[in-house]
């Protein structure tokens, strides 16, 4: 039973960081950069999605249209990714685009500080308060033989894997999909076939801060307290996930992510929960240890810069 | 060709007043000690000076600080900057140079060790009195000592070995516990530990081997991410020294037996600025030759191809073992020395956010260089501490400011550039 009800929490908090480590993966599979402002992207969708949810909801409640609650978070979601793929496009610009050949560490840099201007910037507009997530839908809670289940954790589940699955059909069946994995496989001279890169670039930008927006709002329905720092430290761990799938791997990333959920659900169910950081990162540290290139990476090669 | 067209152009008043060849015929030592006589101009006219201009006291740091909290003081602060230090010491270096040339060129001649340490004990005197006009200053240089010796053993890894470590908080942790509870078990009577061993008064002549303990132990903690390196490089290494740093913040947060999340204090008084400096200069020593000795060399033969270096002879195991071990004690003594400059270690000071500092200070200054680790991790820290009253707005410019400096020189303001302290106390050549 408890196994079971641990279980489904640990799918709802690895939803989380596989939402967040596909972002991390698809930049680096197209341009072999972490973009490490992706946390505090995160936080920005999340914001930017309690902006949009506050907004939907008072004009409901003025009177300008009749919308019931699901219609609004369904709404929320899908313009908040919308308005944070233009964050994830700014980023790109400002950040990556003008280092692309330099080394790879200094745009690990640009990308550190473009999130602690996130960050900062937040703070400035909105004050050091935290918000809490305006609750769209009432909790209902369903008792499956003892285990509880949320309609909130069926939810998240089921868009973030939805989500996971259209960005791998997007991928793998689309023609701008194809230039991004054209582009993944060769960087040199792909642009000589014509396929413009800066835009592919940037879209990929864009759908990664998308797919964060997603996860921040998810974030923000399961846990409605929202402050400027949350981005940190659920981006630094999906980062994590993102290389132990295999850097630039969309499913290792996924499966990735899910599987640093269990660890960490895991791990604070048998152990005490303060001793989920140190055990949790000594597998993780283990597991890269035995299988250095991740689960579904290739090894080293020449391809790495610097 | 240039000497001839040197003859050929005219005498103009601008080549006279250029402000380049003037400056590079200055030698250090001219620099020292017009550093020095400022400072002993501030000691003696500082304060009458300071409310002669309007200020309500001496300014702390350069001004800074003053300009940026009150707007209207600054034309008096920036007089009290004239006044104080950029026309004393402008005027020991126009006038002086030829006469501290000739100064330079007979204490090199006598002995260059020598030279060099009639510099070092110039540059540490003007600091003392500099920083001894209030607690704030010593702080600010205490930290700053050891700002630098972090960013120069980051340097190591990530400048000369090529690696993306993020490690260093969780190294500076281990050094910084395990100094403290060697200071405070021994030394003081504490809650935690209980009364003191050995008498205190012994206590000073301790504090380099508790520092050497310190070091040795990060350096232990350091081969769980040098082992891994010899199949992982890049990003997985990367990961691997995230985790490690996760691991030791959380591992130290569960000892409850050294304060668990609550932290660790009551640290003996014994990180003064006169220790702070002379281990920095250790440190900066023995780095440098670190990084010029064969081993260094190995490093970046590592870096620019492992394959071609492991062909060419560099054992390539022993030389990132080697570096990864070396860069922590380092870290690892700075972060004793951190512990007993603020006297309380807290696990959540080694996290992201340090992380986020030290990387910082290393891709500002520059890699492979230690004069970038130098100029990065002083420029940083000064930084700031001088945009403090801006208070929130400071992680706005600072960041900028970073992005700046990558997009224009992705390796760092002073990257590649070899240190050569012999180098560095030769007089100017005088045409």
């Amino acid at each position: 039973m408890i196994l079971l009800q641990n279980l489904i929490n640990a799918l709802q908090w690895g939803s989380f960081y596989a939402l967040i480590a596909l972002g991390y993966s698809m930049v680096y599979s197209i341009l072999m950069l972490f973009n490490f402002a992706h946390g505090d992207i995160f936080m920005v969708g999340a914001y930017i999605g309690f902006g949009v949810a506050s907004a939907l909801i008072a004009l409901t409640a003025m009177g300008a249209f009749a919308l019931p609650s699901w219609l609004i978070l369904v709404l929320t979601i899908l313009f908040s990714m919308f308005l944070t793929s233009f964050v994830g496009m700014i980023v790109e610009r400002i950040g990556y685009r003008p280092l692309r050949d330099a080394p790879r560490a200094s745009a690990a840099i640009t990308g550190l500080m473009i999130g602690i201007i996130l960050e900062t910037g937040n703070l400035i507009l909105l004050g050091a308060q935290r918000v809490s997530f305006p609750s769209l839908i009432s909790t209902v809670t369903y008792d499956l033989g003892g285990v509880f289940v949320t309609n909130k954790k069926i939810m998240i589940v089921v868009v973030s894997m939805l989500l996971a699955t259209a960005l791998h059909q997007f991928i793998r069946h689309t023609r701008y999909g194809m230039a991004m994995r054209a582009m993944a496989f060769d960087y040199v001279v792909v642009p000589l076939m014509g396929v413009p890169i800066n835009k592919i670039a940037a879209m990929t930008f864009a759908l990664g801060s998308a797919l964060a927006a997603a996860a921040g709002i998810l974030f923000g329905v399961a846990y409605p307290v929202l402050d400027p720092y949350m981005g940190i430290l659920i981006g630094w761990k999906a980062f994590v996930a993102a290389i132990l799938g295999g850097r630039g791997s969309i499913i290792g990333a996924t499966l990735a992510g899910f599987l640093l959920g269990f660890i960490e659900i895991f791990v604070a169910m048998i152990f005490p929960s303060t001793l989920r950081d140190l055990i949790a990162y000594s597998i993780v540290l283990l597991i890269l240890v035995f299988r250095p290139h991740g689960f579904f990476g290739e090894a080293y090669s020449a391809r790495l810069r610097l | 060709m240039e000497e001839t067209s040197e003859k050929l152009s005219p005498p103009s008043i601008w080549s006279k007043l250029n402000i380049r060849t003037w400056v590079s015929k200055v030698p250090l030592l001219a620099w020292l000690i017009g550093a020095l006589i400022a400072v002993g101009l501030e000691m003696a006219i500082g304060t009458p000076l300071a409310r002669g201009l309007g200020l309500p006291k001496a300014p702390v740091l350069f001004g800074f600080i003053i300009m940026l909290k009150k707007p209207l003081l600054i034309p008096g602060a920036a007089l009290y900057l004239l006044l104080i230090y950029v026309l004393p010491i402008g005027l020991i270096a126009r006038f002086g140079a030829a006469a501290l040339n000739r100064l330079a060129a007979t204490l090199v001649e006598f002995s260059t060790v020598f030279s060099i340490l009639i510099h070092l004990a110039l540059l540490y005197l003007a600091l003392h009195l500099w920083s001894g006009m209030s607690d704030y200053r010593i702080l600010v240089v205490k930290l700053t000592l050891i700002a630098v010796m972090v960013t120069l053993s980051l340097n190591v890894i990530n400048g000369y070995m090529g690696e993306f470590s993020c490690s260093h908080p969780g190294f500076m942790a281990l050094g910084a516990y395990a100094t403290s509870v060697f200071t405070v078990s021994l030394f003081v009577n504490d809650k935690l530990f209980g009364a003191a061993v050995l008498p205190s008064v012994i206590g000073p002549f301790f504090f380099p081997i508790a520092l050497f303990l310190g070091g040795v132990v990060a350096s232990i903690g350091a081969m769980v991410v040098a082992i891994p390196s010899f199949r992982t490089r890049g990003d997985y290494l990367a990961i691997i020294s995230l985790a490690f740093l996760f691991i030791v913040k959380s591992l130290i947060e569960n000892l409850e037996v050294i304060g668990g999340p609550r932290g660790l204090g009551s640290q003996p008084d014994w990180a003064n600025l006169p220790t702070v400096f002379l281990i920095t200069v250790i440190c900066i020593w023995v780095i440098n030759n670190f990084v010029r000795s064969t081993v260094g060399k190995a490093l970046n033969a590592v870096r620019d191809n492992e394959m071609a270096a492991d062909a060419m002879t560099v054992n390539t195991r022993r030389t990132k073992f080697v570096a990864f071990l070396f860069a922590a004690f380092w870290a690892g003594v700075a972060g004793g020395l951190f512990a007993h400059v603020l006297r309380y270690v807290n696990p959540s000071t080694f996290g992201i956010q340090k992380l986020a500092e030290v990387l910082a200070m290393v891709y500002f200054g520059g890699l492979n260089s230690v004069y970038g680790a130098i100029v990065g991790a002083t420029s940083i820290s000064l930084l700031g501490e001088a945009l403090r009253p801006l208070e929130i707005f400071k992680w706005i410019i600072i960041p900028l400011l970073l992005i700046l400096v990558m997009i224009f020189r992705p390796t760092g303001l002073i990257a590649f550039k070899e240190f050569d302290a012999r180098q560095l106390v030769q007089p100017k050549k005088l045409k």
